[in-house]
């Protein structure tokens, strides 16, 4: 029996509701939302505590939370509205009105510095605007009485491809399975060799299969929309203007595979567009493109949202499972893989949002449509999230084989040093690697690409990708847990010059372990700043580097301080 | 169901494996020793401690968790993958605050003989030293997470064989910890009992019994006498109470 | 064949590891055919003077500590770390679990049957760090001996290793944390 986990009693949910209402999540409403729910309250505590957006101590009644992504953070900014409301970071003012705090990246890339406020987005803080956000949150003015275009999300789409030069009518693709079969329609998905667009390229066709084959009664499909990985923000766009193609690619999937029931996971950072989303769902219902027995080919399907709560762990597909569940967003162990047993245990295909508008487009296209475009291993089109140093930051859909140096040009960068393919978890390249391609067989990418130009402090920039992961990182498995953490410590002591040549050995080692030894992609792709640097730009540590033997890992001064100032205070 | 060509090859060494076992069961099974914290026969594998990573067919696997499949060819007691473990338990002895020396559990403790099952003679990281809450609510247990490495052995415990659900996890990453199922968050207020395996499960001196600590003499405990390594420790540790008179 | 120089010291910690060095009683009377002391609470040489080893007993608890282990790195070609204070931080790395404050007020003021309770503010005494730290945190340490104490048998081994001039190396029964 297919089990309809509804909205409204997602654990996230009442989370999240209870929050917004008591800006904070209390003992006593661990204990009551465990008895709601019928599970025991160290599952409420653990869900509380594992994700971001949920706090055990009071909030203010503003809530604001600064990127601290290179690309839609700027913590100077932070830093000024802390001074003028007279607190500190992490701290709730003791009237209760405000709190201030960070946030890992939320998708704002082309926007420049964001932040959200109560859950919500607001975008393009200049200094001017935190001027003016001081002063509304002195004088206690509701958001709706904010300046509305602060809220204002713009596509910035740059350049359309195969997909977004498509104009879709809701329902068409639908439409056009009328008497064909699954296998037909599968074939069709197989055929166009979609790969997975999420970073990891597993044929799109294979997984469907399956699933399909997977011996079970019950299947789900899941929509990953849980962009988490700094400097990308594609899915935004299509779940802003696309909403109706990925949907319908979900349905289709839903009918291939023989799943009744969708889940589309949002990510945190994107719940100002669930209204929209609903009443996308709800019109689709209404029109006969969700529900029972759709347009009339005898199969029933629906979606339901599930909104996250900052976790970017939960973009990996078991860790989504999992926190669909209500449970923290753990890897599980593979194998087995959601094909075989995925939510709730059941056979489960989960796929990125940009893939699920490829096949909605590749069923009313056909596969050749499709397979005309892109390289000989890699057939389509890339959403690309451009942002960083470039005069026009945005989305480039390219065919499949296009440079990194045109993506550039096309963007306007200019003095270019290095290039993120993929966000910190991908490649950083130099300038010797800007002929390459992005492809599956040359440079992979979930489509983040940051631009950085020789002004920037490169160390800098991989120092807060480090401080990313060590933030992310689950804590199941030891090696990602603790090396997480001593890359952190190892790459701050560098970048502060008080490390040798053999901090920089040590970073080295800890780095090659935790990326083989950890459990999932997360641990396994952490240390990638650091060795893609060790390896294209060494001489960027060696001038930070002290020539000496060895330095103290504590600063002898400041350690004496404290006894400094009970000695004084005597 | 089992055939005769079920069969893997571990450092060479050819050994059968039944339909289902994974690659540590099959091992455990032809006294082939490979180190393991967070894995216990008889409660479901984890796969989170990473200790007993081994490299099959050149790629790095959790031996725990990786079904035992015909024709793998295992790498485990190599001196590069137990160079690997020792600074992975490296880690959990900095992560955490293991002062081996006022540990009530020296000698019995399977952190501290991984260790030096593995030659490791210091912690190599700098310290985190941590700073824990410790619970003593319980009238016969001591819940110390200052030790606690988070191989949920005792939330499995609890759960799988104990019917109870006591400890969970919670936190992120370097915050993750243990905690209680009771209506204050404190042993004492929970269903555990003396006599639960989740109270003697702990392989280090985080749960431990009150009154038991020094019922043996350091220098008499079961990893002064034995090995980590002797594959069929797990009914001497549980009973290591009577094991000293034996 | 000249003389080892060898100099030893207890920093934070109990002199058990130097109560366990003397624990080998008569063969002492071997070994001083080969080496020498220097800086050592044995003959209460006060400093450091060039020499070949340092043994390094107990946790860096306060400045005093972090000078003295500087002197020993700069005089002494090898470096040892003895003992689990030496190591990890050990027994004095306990009180961790607290602010300096914490243990001091516990220690001077709150503490049952003090008279005129103060926290010590002579200037002749070290200031104590924030946190107790292993030695290797602040020089570079070249080979450890663990044990709580090490054994006398542990300190042979591993000077007659370094005599012969081979790697040190202990056996797998001699290497204990407590």
């Amino acid at each position: 029996m297919t089990i309809n986990l509804k909205p409204s009693t997602h654990l996230l949910h009442a989370l999240h509701a209870h929050q917004q209402q008591h800006r904070f999540i209390s003992d006593q409403a661990m204990i009551d939302i465990a008895a709601q729910f019928n599970i025991p309250r160290p599952q409420v505590e653990a869900v509380t505590e594992f994700y971001s957006f949920f706090h055990r101590t009071p909030r203010g009644r503003f809530d604001i939370l600064f990127s601290n992504c290179t690309s839609c953070g700027d913590l100077t900014l932070m830093q000024m509205l802390c001074e003028k409301l007279h607190i500190k970071t992490g701290e709730t003012r003791a009237d209760g009105l405000i709190s201030i705090g960070e946030t890992s990246c939320i998708g704002m890339c082309d926007h420049g510095a964001s932040a959200l406020i109560n859950s919500m987005t607001i975008r393009s803080i200049s200094k001017s605007m935190i001027e003016g956000m001081a002063e509304l949150i002195e004088s206690d003015t509701k958001l709706s009485d904010w300046p509305q275009n602060w809220f204002q999300v713009d596509d910035h789409i740059r350049k359309k491809g195969l997909l977004l030069s498509n104009s879709f009518e809701a329902g068409s693709a639908l439409k056009s399975m009328a008497g064909r079969s699954g296998q037909d329609l599968l074939n069709d998905v197989t055929s166009s060799a979609l790969k997975g667009r999420g970073g990891a390229g597993f044929s799109t066709g294979l997984k469907w299969q399956f699933c399909h084959e997977a011996e079970h009664e019950t299947r789900y499909v899941i929509c990953n929309a849980d962009e988490g990985e700094p400097g990308t923000f594609k899915d935004r766009i299509l779940l802003n203007s696309h909403a109706d193609v990925m949907f319908e690619g979900m349905t289709i999937c839903g009918r291939i595979i023989g799943a009744t029931q969708g889940y589309l996971y949002l990510r945190g950072e994107y719940r100002y567009m669930l209204d929209a989303l609903e009443t996308t769902l709800q019109h689709r219902r209404e029109t006969g493109l969700l529900g029972k027995n759709i347009l009339h080919q005898g199969f029933d399907f629906d979606v339901h949202i599930v909104v996250g709560a900052g976790a970017y762990i939960c973009g990996e597909e078991s860790a989504l499972i999992e926190s669909l569940e209500g449970k923290p967003g753990i890897p599980r162990i593979r194998p087995p893989f959601p094909v075989t047993s995925g939510l709730w245990g059941k056979p489960t295909v989960v796929n990125n949002v940009e893939t699920l508008v490829a096949a909605a487009s590749i069923i009313l296209h056909g596969h050749h449509w499709f397979t005309t475009h892109g390289t000989w291993q890699s057939k389509g089109s890339k959403l690309l999230s451009v942002s960083g140093d470039c005069a026009r930051a945005g989305i480039y859909e390219y065919a499949f084989g296009i440079s990194v140096q045109q993506v550039l040009d096309d963007a306007g960068a200019k003095n270019v040093q290095a290039v993120q393919i993929g966000g910190p978890s991908g490649r950083l390249i130099g300038a010797d690697y800007f002929e390459h391609l992005i492809a599956f067989e040359d440079l992979a990418t979930g489509g983040s690409f940051m631009i950085f130009n020789e002004s920037r402090d490169l160390l800098a920039v991989i120092r807060n990708f480090t401080h990313f992961f060590a933030h992310e990182s689950c804590g199941f498995c030891t090696p990602c847990r603790v090396g997480t953490t001593l890359l952190k410590k190892g790459l701050d002591k560098i970048c502060d010059g008080h490390g040798t040549a053999h901090d920089l050995d040590e970073l080295n080692r800890t780095a090659a372990l935790v990326s083989r030894r950890s459990h999932c992609g997360l641990g396994m792709t952490a240390p990638n700043p650091i060795r893609d640097a060790l390896k294209n730009f060494h001489p960027l540590f060696k001038q930070r580097l002290l020539h000496q033997e060895m330095e103290p890992e504590f600063n002898l001064d400041a350690a004496l301080e404290e006894a400094r100032a009970l000695r004084n205070g005597n | 169901m089992s055939n005769a060509s079920n069969t893997i090859k571990i450092d060479g060494v050819v050994i059968p494996f039944k339909e289902g076992q994974t690659i540590m069961d099959a091992a455990l099974a032809a006294d082939i020793y490979i180190p393991h914290l967070c894995h216990k026969p008889g409660l479901s594998p984890h796969g989170s401690c990473k200790l007993c990573t081994v490299d099959v067919n050149g790629r790095c696997v959790s031996s725990c968790t990786m079904p035992a499949t015909e024709g793998q060819e295992i790498d485990n007691n190599t001196p590069a993958l137990n160079e690997v473990r020792k600074t992975i338990t490296q880690m959990l002895f900095i992560e955490g605050n293991h002062l081996c020396p006022s540990c009530e559990k020296t000698g019995d403790c399977t952190l501290q003989a991984i260790a030096y099952h593995l030659g490791m003679l210091d912690g190599h990281f700098s310290q985190f030293y941590p700073r824990r809450e410790i619970d003593a609510s319980h009238t016969s247990l001591v819940l110390d997470r200052d030790r606690c490495i988070m191989c949920e052995l005792c939330v499995r415990a609890s759960r799988e064989v104990d019917g109870k659900d006591v400890f969970a996890t919670s936190g992120r990453g370097i915050n993750r910890h243990l905690i209680v199922h009771s209506p204050s968050g404190k042993l004492g207020d929970s269903n555990i009992e003396r006599d639960d395996l989740a109270a003697h499960i702990c392989p280090v001196g985080a749960i431990l019994i009150k009154g038991d600590a020094y019922k043996v003499p350091i220098g008499q405990r079961t990893f002064d006498l034995h090995s980590v390594a002797e594959t069929n420790l797990d009914k001497i540790i549980l009973t290591k109470v009577r094991h000293h008179d034996a | 064949m000249p003389k080892l120089r060898v100099g030893t010291t207890s920093l934070g910690g109990c002199f058990g590891c130097h109560m366990s060095f003397l624990d080998m009683d008569e063969r002492i009377v071997d070994l001083v055919q080969h080496i020498e002391f220097t800086r050592s609470p044995i003959n209460d040489i006060k400093h450091c003077e060039p020499c070949d080893i340092g043994l390094i007993e107990g946790a860096l608890c306060n400045a005093d500590n972090v000078h003295v282990l500087k002197e020993f790195r700069e005089n002494c070609k090898i470096i040892i770390a003895v003992g689990a204070c030496a190591i990890n931080g050990g027994v004095p790395a306990m009180r961790n679990h607290f602010s300096l404050q914490e243990c001091l007020e516990e220690a001077f003021l709150d503490e049952i049957g003090l008279d005129n309770p103060q926290i010590p503010s002579d200037k002749e005494l070290p200031l104590l760090l924030s946190k107790v730290h292993p030695i290797h945190e602040v020089v570079k340490v070249d080979y450890y001996l663990p044990g709580c104490p090490p054994s006398a048998d542990a300190f042979v081994k591993i000077l007659t290793d370094l005599l012969e001039g081979k790697e040190p190396s202990l056996p797998k029964e001699m290497l204990h944390y407590d």
